[in-house]
């Protein structure tokens, strides 16, 4: 009996450690801790990342930046312009077993539009209601024509949400979010980790194949990677450019990259203030003859190991948007010193540049302040804390400023709010009404062809005025363990977790 | 003793008043808009507005400090802007983590620091004394971050013996949750021990020297009795002081070694809502902490008391 006994205990004892080595845990290391989980209140990046487990949109991007069916299955464009309708996956459920049905939807939705403190109420602007048209289908009647609207339903406006549990928590839904991603939420412990669990019911459910999801915000980059190495994470995301050569000298990791939506520029001050009245504010030759001086190769190669991609446009060469008629200025010192003189400046003259904190940014400033000290231009470099910094920008406390921004999958989200004049985002000041006509051209036609035709009318504008210098674009780096297969990085820099394997 | 208590009590008031007056304005000084900052990469007016108006920051700053106040004295702290979360209820979270980390990193500087003061005063001028002071001068001058990563790059990466940073709480698995602890612990007592070190040795050296311990040893009693039973509880009085107050410092949150090894206390909760501008959990969290302060300085003013019949008067 004895025998019998502690022949059970040993089989229950393998049996248990079978199933406990059979869960499977996906560890990832993100850079920051993320802000509130409720996808109509959610405004940061490192959210986004968090949300591809949780909450699935109506699109989703391709490697081409496309749209793709996620929880829709496609969409139609009144000839117009003016609605457009929405046909819905059938079967999916949320989390708490709710349907996802065309009433639900449209719940969502007019949760983003009108909710008190909606971060997505600007991305929905031109969307007048949402109608149900059958159990399955939504109808979005839009204002007036908005070509990017499919774009904004890719991101945080296309999360569903459960009706039921909205309803219930209120604005307190990020605590415990509801949606019908292919992991439910479980525990999220501040600045400590974001736990989720496979979904049984997901819509999708063949395709996951990990049955947990751990996010660990670490902030320090070198912690981040040696976390990784050592096992205690199974991918990590930004991975700092300096650090690819050992990434990929490591036998146990992979690095995955993808050209980022995003870029970095210098904001010049043209017309926001006081600070706006000099040489460099007021006469569009001093800003291209700094744009001259700047040798994006040369930066790319020091700073960034030649690993990013030199611009001068508000989307990246590879962009379908690319205007390829109007390529990176090469450096020309001579030349940028002869604008100098065409526009009367004495040299050389000082400019005062604030830089958001950081190593990355510092050295990018370091080596244009070399660049352009060079034609007579005296960078002074002024580092300023980040939350800081937004306010001296919006306040117009600067000559030129740092600028990183990370990119939307449609040209607009990168363009309109920076040239539209007193758009939130036009630090510089700028106000030309001819681009105001273009900017709003552009968003009418659902056609790419006819959009990219207006987008390079503006592009010949904006680099001859050069209220913005745009320097790079950023490939987005993820760097994990061999033991994870099947990853694919995006531009949009999001970690998918569907399709994922852990060997 | 009751009007002594009752007079401290009183004087509470106004100390509390005085340091939430002090909390919140100084927290004012800060350049940047926490609206701002909120309202995401595009920063829509509309949305801007709005957080203004939900964390009245549209009104004036008394106003805004009269909002704050009657919230504490009914028992809510406010909500974090950035993650929707009671600050209370975020306090709670992380106040457990930071006396663990806290009552850990404490025990390694007392082991260490008092057992090395006490060999080095009484092999004072041996090799063993200059290798404790030697250890004290590393400890001293040792750049906590710097020895969180060299910690972690030999324990986690090369040897892979303990999780290179995370928490695990007691409850959860009380061997990991030791294992996560054991580095960041270290590097803050490392830090305490070395100064606890200094200050036992030169009180011992001391202690060492007085009549009574020469009156113990012509009585013939074992140099081990002498030091560890006479000599050592003197010389510990001052130590233990210290050591009471770096466990003070060491509760409001070890902010640059809570960063390195992602321990989700006190110390990493108000950078990140510094940066963030999250002035509710600013504004909670070094309440509580004075608080705490304030509290325990009239324990020790009361067990003073107890102890010493000639301040009862």
């Amino acid at each position: 009996m004895k025998t019998f006994r502690l022949a059970a205990a040993a089989a229950f004892l393998i049996l248990s450690s079978a199933i406990v080595a059979a869960q499977t845990t996906l560890r990832i290391g993100l850079a920051e801790d993320p802000d509130v989980l409720d996808p109509t209140l959610a405004r940061t990046y490192v959210g986004r990342i968090v949300f591809a487990s949780f909450c699935d949109k109506l699109f989703d991007i391709d490697e081409k930046l496309n749209a793709v069916p996620q929880l829709a299955l496609g969409y139609e464009t009144a000839p117009d312009g003016k609605a457009v309708t929405i046909k819905l996956r059938p079967n999916v459920k949320f989390h708490d077993g709710e349907k996802l049905d065309a009433d639900a939807a449209k719940y969502s939705l007019e949760r983003h539009m009108t909710m008190a403190g909606s971060f997505r109420k600007p991305e929905l602007a031109a969307v007048d209601r949402v109608e149900v048209v059958d159990p399955l289908t939504i109808k979005m009647e839009l204002k007036t024509p908005f070509a990017p609207l499919i774009a904004q339903l890719t991101d945080r406006a296309g999360m569903m949400v459960s009706p039921k549990a909205a309803r219930a928590a209120g604005d307190k839904f990020g605590l415990g979010p509801v949606c019908a991603g292919p992991y439910r939420f479980v525990e999220r412990v501040p600045q400590g980790r974001i736990v989720g669990e496979k979904f049984a019911d997901y819509w999708n459910k063949d395709n996951v194949h990990i049955d947990r999801v751990v996010y660990l915000p670490i902030v320090e980059d070198t912690v981040r990677i040696a976390n990784l190495k050592s096992g205690g994470l199974d991918l990590i995301e930004r991975v700092l450019a300096t650090d690819i050569k050992d990434v990929r000298s490591d036998p146990k990791l992979k690095l995955a990259t993808a050209l980022g939506l995003g870029y970095m520029g210098i904001d010049i001050n043209v017309g926001n203030g006081e600070r706006a009245k000099n040489s460099l504010g007021n006469s569009a030759k001093v800003r291209q003859a700094l744009d001259y001086a700047i040798d994006r190769e040369a930066l790319n190669q020091v700073v960034f190991n030649g690993e990013f991609v030199p611009g001068n446009q508000w989307v990246n060469p590879e962009n379908s948007y690319y205007q390829k008629a109007l390529p990176v200025r090469k450096r020309d010192v001579d030349k940028a010193k002869a604008l100098l003189k065409e526009a009367g400046v004495t040299t050389p003259f000082d400019v005062d540049f604030m830089v958001p904190k950081g190593a990355e940014p510092q050295a990018v400033a370091e080596v244009i302040q070399a660049m352009a000290a060079d034609v007579g231009i005296n960078m002074r470099i002024r580092v300023t804390e980040f939350a800081t910094s937004l306010k001296q920008a919006e306040a117009g406390e600067y000559q030129a400023f740092l600028l990183a921004w990370s990119g939307r999958s449609d040209p607009d989200g990168n363009v309109y709010v920076f040239y539209k004049c007193k758009a939130p985002l036009d630090y510089a000041g700028y106000c030309n009404p001819e681009v105001d006509n273009l900017l709003d051209q552009s968003r009418i036609p659902s056609d790419a062809t006819q959009r990219k035709a207006i987008y390079e009318k503006l592009t010949r504008i904006i680099l001859e005025d050069a209220p913005i210098l745009y320097l790079y674009h950023p490939r987005m780096l993820i760097a994990h363990t061999t033991r994870l297969e099947g990853y694919q990085q995006m531009a949009d820099g999001l970690v998918r977790v569907v399709g994922l394997k852990l060997k | 003793m009751l009007t002594f208590l009752g007079k401290r009590l009183l004087q509470l008031i106004p100390t509390l008043f005085f340091v939430s007056v002090i909390i919140f304005s100084l927290q004012q000084l800060l350049p940047g808009d926490p609206a701002l900052v909120m309202a995401g990469e595009e920063r829509d007016p509309e949305v801007i507005e709005q957080i203004r108006r939900q964390y009245h920051l549209d009104q004036p700053l008394p106003v805004q400090y009269v909002y704050w106040v009657k919230g504490v004295l009914s028992g809510d702290l406010g909500e974090s802007m950035r993650i929707k979360q009671p600050v209370l209820s975020l306090i709670r979270e992380k106040l457990p983590v930071t006396i663990q980390l806290a009552s850990l990193a404490i025990i390694i500087a007392l082991v260490i620091g008092v057992g090395a003061g006490i060999v080095s005063a009484v092999k004072k001028d041996s090799i063993w004394d200059y290798v404790a002071n030697g250890f004290a001068l590393w400890g001293i001058s040792t750049p906590n971050f710097w020895l969180g990563i060299m910690l972690i790059f030999l324990f986690s990466v090369k040897l892979g013996w303990l999780p290179a940073s995370g928490y695990v709480p007691i409850s959860e698995d009380w061997r990991v949750s030791f294992a996560s602890m054991i580095m960041p612990a270290f590097v803050l007592g490392n830090a305490i021990a070395a100064i606890l070190m200094r200050h036992t040795r030169s009180a011992m050296l001391q202690v060492l020297e007085s009549d009574y311990v020469r009156t113990a040893r012509a009585k013939g009693l074992l140099e081990r009795s002498v030091i560890l039973k006479h000599a050592m509880r003197n010389a510990l009085t001052p130590v233990i002081t210290l050591g009471a107050l770096e466990f003070g410092t060491l509760l409001s949150g070890a902010v640059l070694t809570e960063q390195i090894f992602t321990i989700p206390g006190f110390g990493k909760l108000i950078v990140d809502a510094v940066f963030n501008r999250d002035y509710a959990v600013v504004q909670g969290v070094v309440l509580v902490t004075a608080t705490t302060y304030i509290a325990l300085n009239l324990l020790a003013d009361m067990a003073y008391i107890l102890v010493n019949p000639r301040l009862r008067d």
